[in-house]
């Protein structure tokens, strides 16, 4: 019996290791897949280098320098006009100026702490109910957070009270409308939503009824169509003596469009608890309110939470809507600033401006959404 | 003493309670509306508001800048009304006929094998759905007036498409009097061919040979109209745009609302139809390709007869729901000024008349009125695809 000894192993071929086979696996795989990618790197070539170079590379991010006598010197706005800033790329300056507004719009400066002091709270708040999950008595807490943070926020922000210069509400702008628009929005909408929610679900004929034709109204109409009833046909329906502010129009719209969104989830929720649950806190004789509050809404609740942050996401998108009835919420503010005769046709820089705060606003929601999801979806195996 | 004590425990009985329950809710309710509409009228002879839709028939004296039907300001706010509607329509449908096209190329490229195109599905749909809606719109109608040259200085293709500030210029399509026979022969040709897919279909049935019928239907398709149309001797002219003065005359023309307005709708709609498609298709159990395959489909049946079927069932609903959305948002244009429902009958003849009662309740019956057909649609859709027999 011949002894054959064993060939020393090949070599992985080049084109099978490392970034080569990665390139042939992911992009070159067919020709089809080839003629794609080529047609992608092409595509991105047209995009990316005049973006780049419109955003950062030609971009003014100074007013620009004067040659004095030798020195050159940095124009300050006083010194430089509009059009020393360039007109073939992003002038950011103009960003750097105004940043006030597009922040809190007409808010009084010397007032801004105000503002600052709500955000503060709120990342305060947030941290505090984080900290206080063991601690014993971390349901007072957690209510008497709930119930002061928006008395002391709206005493902050509003004044007229403790010493505090009153603001009103026409001077409110900026980014800080729109939070202020969202929240709002968001904690007055829920618990409507969820007596509409409850409604929907009621054995009682009327109830059910009124529940179902609202929220399907409110549905199927754009929200533009709800902000113009707010606005125009709502302070018809009440006396002269009570006046309502413009911005408490739109709020009063938005929390009753969004109340009929969160009960649709809200509902859902409902609907995915057994049976069982329903009988079982009948036969230990709970009453209607006793039920829902302690047995179905915890667990209805708990299950809809990936949803109603979807649904807060929405909302907060068409806060930007608020502008067409006249509020000056940061995109109205792109406008606005514009039209100042020293900075005439900055919209561009403005509209990206605006784009890149909402979409990093808005991507960073949406991936906490689907963390959210992730974590409560317990089906996944892995 | 007795009578309270029965009607204490008449209380307590479940049912009695809903039925007086209801009823105070009912009354709150009723209640609260008789306030409110006496209120209403109060405020409307208080301020000096007309009641009523005779202001429908009143001239309407301001300019629409797009109308499919004719349109002056003579005419009554009635016809502002059908305009806004058939615009509202318009921008409805070529928005859901891009954001479909888009979506369905982003969905299916988000799933592709090559990294690079998965990836930039994937940018896509992360850069555009996290922008507002009207965001999108401001901006693409600002950038667009800002970029687009004048009239004089128009963007060119081939001598036939102009873009400019004032809008898109493409050619006209102008058909003379024997085009109707064109058509004629498409609607021929298309129910040839469905009755031709059936017969085969039948064959298929009964006798299990399967014949192809892609080639003949294409063929029929296009061959029957271009060969009637080539012997009548082409009743169809291009109406070219051509500078006159300042501006182009002739020719078809999107205006830059408008093109803002279905680019935007359009390109924020795809990337929710386009996560539909995808999980669409990724809802399709591995299995059954595999099972395909074994039983020796080729890759194109496999696709058609057993992945596409189910993968629909899951996408068609939240795509229809998403046309409904285009249409709802397309009443943004308010924004920018194009002439659809909310923005040139519920904004500028609410300005001008004041009634606004009356006209945000008919534009609000419009959007129900819409979203109910759609709803309909839905329902129907949903039925015709839930699974049989099980």
């Amino acid at each position: 019996m011949a002894i054959y000894e064993l060939n020393a192993p090949k070599k992985v071929p080049i084109t099978q290791i490392g970034a080569i086979r990665w390139l042939r696996h992911n992009l070159f795989s067919s020709w089809i897949n080839a003629a794609l990618t080529i047609s992608a790197i092409y595509m991105l070539y047209i995009v990316i280098p005049p973006l780049l170079d419109w955003m950062i590379i030609s971009a003014n991010f100074k007013f620009g320098t004067v040659d004095l006598f030798g020195y050159s010197i940095e124009f300050s706005e006083a010194m430089a006009t509009n059009n020393d800033c360039g007109r073939s790329a992003a002038c950011w300056p103009y960003i750097y100026e105004k940043i006030y507004m597009f922040t809190y719009g007409f808010y009084p400066r010397e007032e801004s702490w105000r503002p600052d002091a709500v955000f503060w709270l709120t990342l305060g708040a947030f941290i505090v109910i984080k900290l206080i999950k063991k601690y014993k008595h971390k349901n007072i807490v957690f209510l008497a957070i709930t119930i002061m943070y928006p008395i002391v926020s709206f005493i902050l922000i509003s004044g007229g009270s403790f010493g505090l210069v009153h603001v009103e509400t026409h001077q409110w702008g900026g980014l800080m409308l729109t939070l202020v628009i969202a929240s709002v929005g968001i904690l007055v909408s829920f618990p409507i939503g969820i007596l509409l929610a409850l409604g929907r679900q009621s054995n009682l004929k009327v109830i059910n009824f009124l529940s179902t034709i609202f929220i399907e109204f409110i549905r199927a109409v754009p929200l533009i169509t709800i902000l113009f009833m707010a606005s125009f046909v709502l302070p018809l329906f009440f006396t002269e003596s009570m006046d309502f502010d413009k911005l408490l129009r739109a709020l009063i719209g938005i929390a009753l469009f969004q109340a009929a969104y969160f009960a649709e989830v809200v509902r859902g929720g409902l609907q995915a608890i057994p049976k069982g649950q329903y009988e079982a806190a009948d036969a230990i004789g709970l009453n209607y309110i006793k039920k829902n509050v302690l047995i179905i809404l915890p667990q209805a609740l708990k299950i809809s939470i990936p949803n109603l942050v979807g649904s807060s996401i929405s909302l907060f998108k068409d806060t930007t809507l608020v502008l067409i009835i006249g509020l000056m919420d940061m995109l109205a503010m792109v406008n606005m600033t514009s039209n100042d005769p020293y900075w005439l046709g900055r919209e561009t820089e403005g509209f990206v401006f605006v784009t890149m705060v909402m979409w990093v606003l808005l991507y960073s929601m949406s991936r906490y959404s689907r963390k959210l999801e992730y974590r409560f979806n317990t089906e996944h195996t892995n | 003493m007795k009578q309270s004590k029965s009607l204490f425990s008449l209380l307590s009985n479940n049912e009695v309670r809903g039925y007086v329950f209801q009823a105070v809710a009912l009354f709150a309710i009723v209640f609260m509306a008789y306030v409110a509409i006496d209120n209403l009228f109060i405020n409307i002879e208080a301020r000096s508001i007309h009641t009523g839709f005779s202001f429908l028939k009143n001239r309407a004296g301001f300019d629409i800048s797009e109308f499919l039907i004719d349109y002056t300001p003579e005419h009554s706010n009635l016809r502002v009304f059908y305009v806004g509607l058939l615009n509202t329509i318009v921008v409805a449908i070529v928005g859901i006929f891009f954001a479909t096209i888009i979506g369905l190329l982003i969905g299916i490229a988000r799933l592709s094998n090559n990294y690079l195109i998965s990836k930039l599905a994937g940018g896509y749909i992360e850069l555009f759905r996290n922008i507002p809606v009207l965001l999108q719109i401001l901006f693409w109608y600002n950038i667009s007036l800002i970029i687009f040259p004048h009239p004089r200085k128009s963007f060119e293709f081939f001598d036939a498409i102009f873009i400019n500030k004032r809008g898109f210029y493409l050619p006209k399509p102008i058909a003379e009097d024997g085009f109707l026979w064109v058509v004629v022969a498409l609607v021929v040709a298309i129910v040839s061919v469905i009755a031709m897919k059936r017969y085969f279909k039948k064959k298929h049935e009964k006798t299990g040979t399967y014949t192809s019928t892609f080639l003949y239907s294409t063929l029929l398709v296009i061959g029957l109209p271009a060969f009637v149309y080539f012997i009548i001797g082409s009743p169809l002219h291009l109406d070219y745009p051509a500078l006159k003065g300042f501006n182009f005359k002739g020719g078809m023309v999107f205006s830059p609302e408008f093109t803002a307005l279905a680019f935007a709708l359009s390109v924020y709609t795809a990337t929710y139809i386009a996560e539909a498609i995808r999980s669409g298709i990724e809802a399709v159990d591995k299995g059954q390709k595999e099972a395909a395959a074994a039983i020796g489909l080729t890759p194109v049946q496999s696709l058609k007869l057993v992945v596409m079927p189910q993968a629909l069932r899951v996408a068609i609903p939240p795509t229809i729901n998403q046309y409904l959305n285009l249409t709802k948002n397309s009443s943004l244009a308010t924004a920018i000024g194009y002439p659809e429902l909310m923005s040139a009958f519920g904004g500028t003849v609410l300005n001008q008349v004041g009634q606004a009662v009356e006209i945000l309740g008919m534009t609000m019956l419009v959007y129900l009125a819409i979203s109910l057909a759609i709803s309909l649609v839905l329902n129907i859709v949903n039925k015709k695809m839930s699974i049989k027999g099980r």
